[in-house]
């Protein structure tokens, strides 16, 4: 191979935000389509981005490319800011973005990143929230061919998702769809909302943020623009249901730390084999646990 | 009767196609495949009229051409050149001028298509149910009671069994998948229904059950249809007028009565007398 | 009792880069670092798959890579692919005319012989997959005299500059169609994303960078009657390709530097069209010509070529660029001839990060799955076993 090659002198030298200006205009003008198509796939040459696929490289993306100085970024994987993911993303952006602030409180973020969770605080028009995607097409369970796809989004049509519903009605008497559940944005583009819950879809629904899903693996970016009409597939007469967290007596199940029945619950198994329940946003829980001016609830 | 199709000098090429193509085709040439580039020419220049209410049948042997034709029609193939009228109540459509979405939108509510292979018009992986459920699915229905109450109708309608209703159309016999894909094209009541060699490979009895439930839908809703088949009996049966292809071509057409008891063309008469 | 959740993630992070490097440096006080050059030369097929699959032809940072990643290809790869992300695209390389390639070494097996020869050069083709265990024990006076002892064993003027391709005779001959002029600028899958139907220059750059390994199951796929491309290696080539890029002044191509690559010409018939859409059928034995119009019937090419020296990718990538053609053309009848399957599933770096991301934390979708669970049991087994909610593992 060639002699005289050198390695590149300045292994920091690093623009700001990682990615080179022009991807990061490329990335704003997606943002841009995307927002004026709601809940429309546009395409977009991602790039690779120095973690794996499938850890939020599309979330990244976007948020490095709207970041600036005088931005507060906050990063949660499973409602959590202290998960690995989320500490390695927030690290990377600290790393790439000097002057940026990076917070653990959700009403101090303009730019909050998120990985299957919506933040139960309600968000302002001040705030974009950016969801990590590991499937940007909710028709992927119906048809494999992404050509084909790309014609049924643009035609509206979604009977066969639907059937999808329908069988399921038939085999389990419920739609059996747990989470990434298809919504239908401002009327006609259905969404993969990305692994929320379905607890948080309607959180989608005339939400004052932008909402912004990075699909980097599969090259997508969609989005909820302020105040869209978000409405999860269901038939009149089956309703769409979020979980379910009522205990054996029909109670709320209440969050085992601050109390709070309001808030979806993560299930844990104590040191015991006993179950308890607990925010999975923990900024939420925190918050909650402070306007009490305690430390925690005792356990029942 | 009313107007209902125009069909007006449509032709279909498979392959690249050439300026000789038409020339060294069709029955005089007694090949459907142009020598001289090797495309074949699968319909060329085929007209005809249908009524509303009508039966027209389409007669000819494999390779003549009809099953493109009705293909075509349903938007399944995309014609070479030509042009089809829909008249539909007070609307007119140029069938081959519509963009995408509209010709789905007239497949999904005003056309039905019965296949002869049952795969092509179902989806054997969800229930008999739910083929039905999907295309009322398509024309906005959201109510999955009513959904299933309607799918359930239908599949009587055509003699299936309501208790079977939730099963996958793989497990049934070749007679109740026909009899499923009929219900299921039925399901949005489209006044005009494409039935393609429907018969074809059913025991003889299946056979007829089939073909006597076809002409009361037919009495029942004056669905006008074209019924494409090799199958003299089928013809004399179902259509009131009959087309008949060779290689791409109409080389006869007229009231069926007319063509079975004095067929003009020579392979005409050939089809008549063999299957006497 | 704490939050038991996910606490203490940074730590955990810090620790694990800790012990992965602990690992690394594990031979402790006899352990020597490995050297850039020795991983650049010594495993150069290494550094060859790095340079390909990292889409960046720079040995020197694929073999830090390498160091850095401890081997692993995939990641080694996709951080070259990572530290490309930072680069700004200057230009648009102009089309390079690979019959410049200097040689070494270049085989025919459509004809036993070809224009200035064949040339076996560095492989283990023909050699037997014996252990060498002398090499286990080996001495670094005799590593460092072997290259040596064989260049002084090489007569100088048996090489020439340049060999000509094995295709343009065929071209000549009319066995297979004129090179065309491209009709548009080539994909730059870099720039844009697929969209399909994808041009055949998209199709081409992204097996360029493919990972060998998913590329070559693929290929073999069809190879083994999943397809129907049965090729024949007109000229497979390997060897350093000078790069010509405009002077940013004058604008004259200038010599910008070379890069190792390798190349790969299948030809292949086509068979007759089939019968996918016609119900008439069709004479057997009639083919299909790709000329444009009507000629008599031609061979038709399937090319492949890669960074760095990777036979394995650039026949696999040949055989597939062949199938895809037909795929384009007449539907794809099996996966290798699928546009959109071959082309989403090659890329080492979106399937490995995929694979892996599983490994990351799906506590709230896992509960989402266990209520839709719950609450279908508890409707399925309601009315004869009342309340099942303990009964569901987790």
């Amino acid at each position: 191979m060639n002699p005289g090659y050198e390695l590149p002198q300045n292994e920091a030298g690093y623009s700001f935000g990682f990615l080179d200006e022009y991807a990061k205009r490329e990335v704003r003008r997606t943002v841009l389509k995307a927002i004026c198509i709601p809940g429309y796939q546009t395409p977009y040459a991602s790039r690779e981005m120095p973690m794996g696929r499938g850890f939020g490289t599309g979330g990244l993306q976007v948020t490095l490319s709207l970041v600036g100085p005088g931005d507060t970024v906050k990063v949660i994987d499973q409602g959590a800011d202290d998960s690995v993911n989320a500490v390695n993303l927030r690290k990377f952006i600290e790393l790439t973005c000097p002057h940026v602030d990076t917070t653990e409180h959700t009403r101090d973020a303009t730019l909050i990143q998120s990985r299957h969770r919506v933040p139960e605080m309600p968000l302002t028009e001040a705030q974009v929230l950016v969801l990590q995607v590991p499937y940007p097409d909710p028709l992927v369970v119906v048809e494999p061919s992404e050509a084909r796809r790309k014609t049924m989004h643009g035609e509206g049509d979604y009977s066969r998702l639907l059937t999808k519903l329908y069988e399921d009605i038939v085999q389990f008497d419920e739609i059996t769809i747990s989470h990434r559940y298809p919504t239908r944005i401002n009327g006609h583009y259905v969404i993969d909302p990305s692994p929320i819950p379905r607890y948080d879809v309607p959180q989608l629904h005339q939400n004052r943020a932008l909402i912004l899903l990075g699909a980097g693996r599969e090259k997508k970016i969609y989005a909820v623009p302020p105040y869209s009409q978000a409405d999860p597939l269901a038939f009149d007469d089956v309703p769409f249901r979020t979980e379910d967290f009522t205990d054996e007596y029909g109670r709320r199940r209440a969050c085992a730390r601050c109390g709070a029945i309001d808030s979806f619950l993560d299930e844990l198994i104590d040191d015991d084999g006993a179950r308890i329940w607990q925010c999975s946003d923990s900024d939420y829980c925190n918050e909650r646990l402070a306007a009490a001016g305690k430390q925690e609830v005792a356990r029942a | 009767m009313n107007q209902m199709l125009e069909v007006r000098n449509l032709s279909k090429i498979h392959g690249r196609g050439c300026p000789r193509c038409f020339d060294s085709t069709g029955p005089d040439m007694d090949t459907n495949i142009c020598a001289h580039c090797g495309s074949v020419v699968a319909a060329h220049g085929v007209s005809f009229d249908l009524r509303a209410g009508e039966i027209l049948g389409i007669m000819g042997e494999s390779g003549s051409g009809k099953s493109t034709l009705v293909k075509t029609l349903f938007f399944d193939e995309t014609p070479t050149v030509g042009e089809v009228l829909f008249f539909d109540g007070e609307r007119q459509w140029d069938l081959f001028a519509l963009n995408a979405a509209e010709q789905r939108w007239l497949r999904n509510h005003r056309f039905g298509m019965v296949y002869q292979n049952p795969h092509l018009g179902l989806n054997f992986k969800v229930s008999a149910g739910g083929n039905i459920a999907e295309r009322l699915l398509m024309s906005d229905l959201s109510h999955y009671g009513e959904i299933r109450e309607r799918a359930r109708r239908l599949l009587a309608r055509t003699e299936v069994l309501p208790e079977r209703m939730d099963e996958s159309p793989k497990k049934f016999s070749g007679g109740m998948q026909q009899r499923v894909q009929i219900a299921k094209a039925l399901a949005t009541q489209p006044p005009l229904l494409f039935l393609d060699e429907v018969t074809t490979g059913l025991d003889l009895s299946v056979q007829a059950r089939i073909l006597d439930l076809i002409l009361e839908i037919q009495q029942e809703l004056g669905t006008a249809m074209i019924v494409v088949t090799h199958d003299l009996g089928v013809i004399r049966l179902l259509a009131g007028r009959t087309i008949v292809m060779k290689y791409g071509r109409v080389i006869e057409s007229g009231l069926t009565d007319q063509i079975l008891e004095d067929p003009q063309h020579a392979y005409t008469q050939r089809l008549v007398a063999s299957s006497l | 009792m704490g939050y038991v959740a996910i606490k203490g993630g940074g730590r955990a992070i810090e620790g694990a880069a800790g012990a992965a490097e602990a690992l690394r440096a594990a031979e402790g006080e006899d352990g020597r670092p490995l050297t850039l050059a020795a991983i650049e030369h010594q495993l150069r097929l290494l550094t060859s798959r790095v340079v390909s699959e990292g889409g960046l032809y720079h040995p020197r940072l694929a073999a830090l890579a390498l160091k850095q990643m401890q081997g692993d290809t995939l990641e080694a790869a996709f951080a070259l692919r990572a530290y490309r992300s930072t680069k700004p695209r200057l230009l648009e390389t102009p089309v390079q005319d690979t019959g410049r390639m200097r040689l070494i070494r270049r085989i025919s097996s459509a004809f036993k012989d070809i224009p200035d020869g064949q040339m076996l050069g560095p492989t283990f083709d023909y050699a037997l997959r014996l252990m060498r265990f002398d090499l286990a024990g080996e001495s670094p006076e005799t590593f460092r005299g072997i290259a040596r002892r064989f260049l002084s064993q090489v007569p100088e003027t048996d090489l020439p500059d340049t060999f000509p391709k094995v295709v343009d005779a065929l071209r000549a001959e009319g066995l297979l169609p004129p090179a065309g002029q491209p009709r548009e600028p080539a994909f730059d899958i870099t720039r844009e994303p697929l969209v399909f139907p994808v041009p055949r220059s998209a199709a081409l750059a992204t097996m360029a960078r493919a990972e060998t390994g998913s590329l070559l199951a693929i290929a073999y796929s069809n190879m083994r009657g999943y397809g129907d491309v049965h090729p024949t290696i007109a000229e497979l080539r390997v060897g350093s390709l000078p790069v010509m890029l405009p002077h940013p002044v004058t604008g004259e191509p200038t010599e910008a530097g070379e890069v190792l690559m390798t190349e790969c010409e299948v030809v292949a018939m086509y068979e007759e069209q089939g019968s996918s859409s016609v119900a008439g059928g069709r004479k057997p034995g009639a083919t299909e010509d790709e000329g444009e119009s009507g000629g008599p019937p031609v061979f038709t090419l399937g090319y492949g070529a890669c960074f760095g020296h990777n036979e394995t990718k650039a026949i696999s990538m040949a055989i597939l660029d062949r199938a895809l053609q037909k795929g384009m053309r007449d539907g794809p009848s099996n996966p290798s001839e699928d546009p959109e399957f071959v082309l989403l599933h090659v890329d080492g770096v979106d399937s490995m990060g995929f694979a892996n991301h599983y490994k990351m934390p799906h506590y709230v979708t896992f509960q989402s799955d266990m209520d839709r669970l719950r609450t279908t049991r508890t409707k399925a087994g309601g009315k004869a076993a009342g309340r099942n909610d303990e009964g569901v593992q987790s």
